[in-house]
């Protein structure tokens, strides 16, 4: 039960790991990512993601600038131009 | 026959010549793990993106009202290359290599009866191409100034890049920019850039998944952000592969320069020895026939 999260600038690989959920600052509007998610892909506003290790933690928050999320079968990979921290 | 004092005059700015290529190669040879390992870093986005344009481009094509950036002008007459060249010399043959692929692309391209312009990035191309197309050069940007170019200088070329296609000043642009195969060989490669050439699909796995992916905003909207992107990412892997071309070719030639001084410290011992000798020689017979005479 966990969601497999990648974050890339094009300067390195941020993060890949397992998460519980991940929220995005989708161009239209935020969504939450869970685990079997269907395939799904947006552009990313810049603004900061949610990222919550297990179900009722306190989210971890990365800054990010311009992007695309996409969600497939693979999991979820944020492709970001920028990443703060 | 130099005199002993030249001769060691010698010596020594040839000594001082072999310290400064030492010292220049042992900095490349740290600075080119550095390169590759920020080169190797790159790779994932790069590789991640163009799975996405994949998929999406294999939506959008074969559709007239694509985004221009994919379609192109709808003409192939006016050609603009893309040289990637180095900041910095030391580096062997690199840079004329670069400038002599260029060149080739640009005579291939006018004997086809297109015309050619250049934009330049780096120093190094600058002058051997003004000399041979000395109205040619169409712009250029500047990476010398900051210490290692980084995805900020990749965007701000993408950028002019892009507003130059949009006001019309080309049809196509092509990328000429090395490409680093280890630290021996480096090979410059020209690669279309503008328009995005249409990725070869490969049914795979993603396949059929991609049948049922929802987009937002939309597939078209998506597109045309990412193309921009997609050019910027491939500047920003040039500008990569050229650090680490430029410091695994540095190393290279640093490392003969300073055999060669090695050789030469040799031989100018070996011949101020000699030298030496004779004059010991000569002096001690003229002190004997000195001494016999009298």
């Amino acid at each position: 039960m966990s969601l497999h999260f990648e974050l890339v600038t094009p300067a390195r690989l941020v993060r890949s790991e397992e998460v519980h959920m991940v929220v995005v600052p989708g161009t239209d509007g935020e969504f939450g990512v869970l685990e079997g998610h269907a395939p799904f892909m947006s552009t990313v506003k810049d603004g900061t993601i949610k990222v919550y290790k297990s179900a009722g933690s306190a989210p971890e928050e990365i800054t990010v600038q311009g992007g695309f999320a996409e969600v497939g079968a693979k999991g979820l990979t944020v492709l970001a131009e920028h990443v703060e921290g | 026959m130099a005199s002993l004092k030249e001769l060691k005059g010698r010596i020594n700015s040839v000594k001082s010549t072999q310290k400064i290529t030492k010292a220049k190669q042992m900095v490349a040879a740290a600075k080119l793990r550095k390169a590759q390992a920020a080169a190797e870093a790159a790779r994932p986005y790069a590789s991640r993106l163009a799975e996405v344009m994949g998929s999406l481009a294999a939506k959008v094509a074969g559709q007239d009202n694509g985004p221009l950036l994919m379609r192109g002008t709808g003409s192939d007459q006016r050609h603009l290359l893309v040289v990637v060249n180095t900041d910095k010399g030391l580096c062997g043959g690199l840079n004329s290599n670069i400038v002599k692929e260029a060149k080739l692309q640009a005579r291939a391209l006018e004997a086809a009866g297109k015309t050619v312009s250049f934009y330049l990035v780096g120093k190094k191309g600058r002058a051997p191409i003004r000399r041979d197309y000395p109205n040619g050069i169409a712009a250029g940007y500047d990476t010398g100034n900051v210490r290692t170019p980084g995805f900020d200088e990749a965007s701000a070329i993408a950028r002019e890049l892009l507003e130059m296609f949009e006001a019309g000043k080309f049809d196509v642009a092509h990328l000429v920019a090395p490409e680093f195969k280890n630290a021996l060989t480096q090979l410059p490669v020209t690669t279309q850039i503008i328009p995005v050439p249409a990725p070869t699909n490969t049914p795979g796995s993603s396949g059929a998944i991609d049948a049922v992916v929802e987009y937002e905003p939309g597939e078209e909207e998506i597109l045309e952000e990412l193309l921009p992107r997609y050019v910027t990412t491939q500047l920003f892997g040039a500008l990569l592969e050229r650090e680490a071309s430029e410091q695994g070719a540095s190393m290279t030639a640093m490392d003969n320069a300073t055999r060669n001084a090695g050789e030469l410290i040799n031989k100018l011992t070996i011949q101020y020895n000699r030298s030496r000798q004779a004059a010991i020689t000569t002096e001690l017979i003229e002190i004997i026939a000195g001494a016999e005479a009298l």
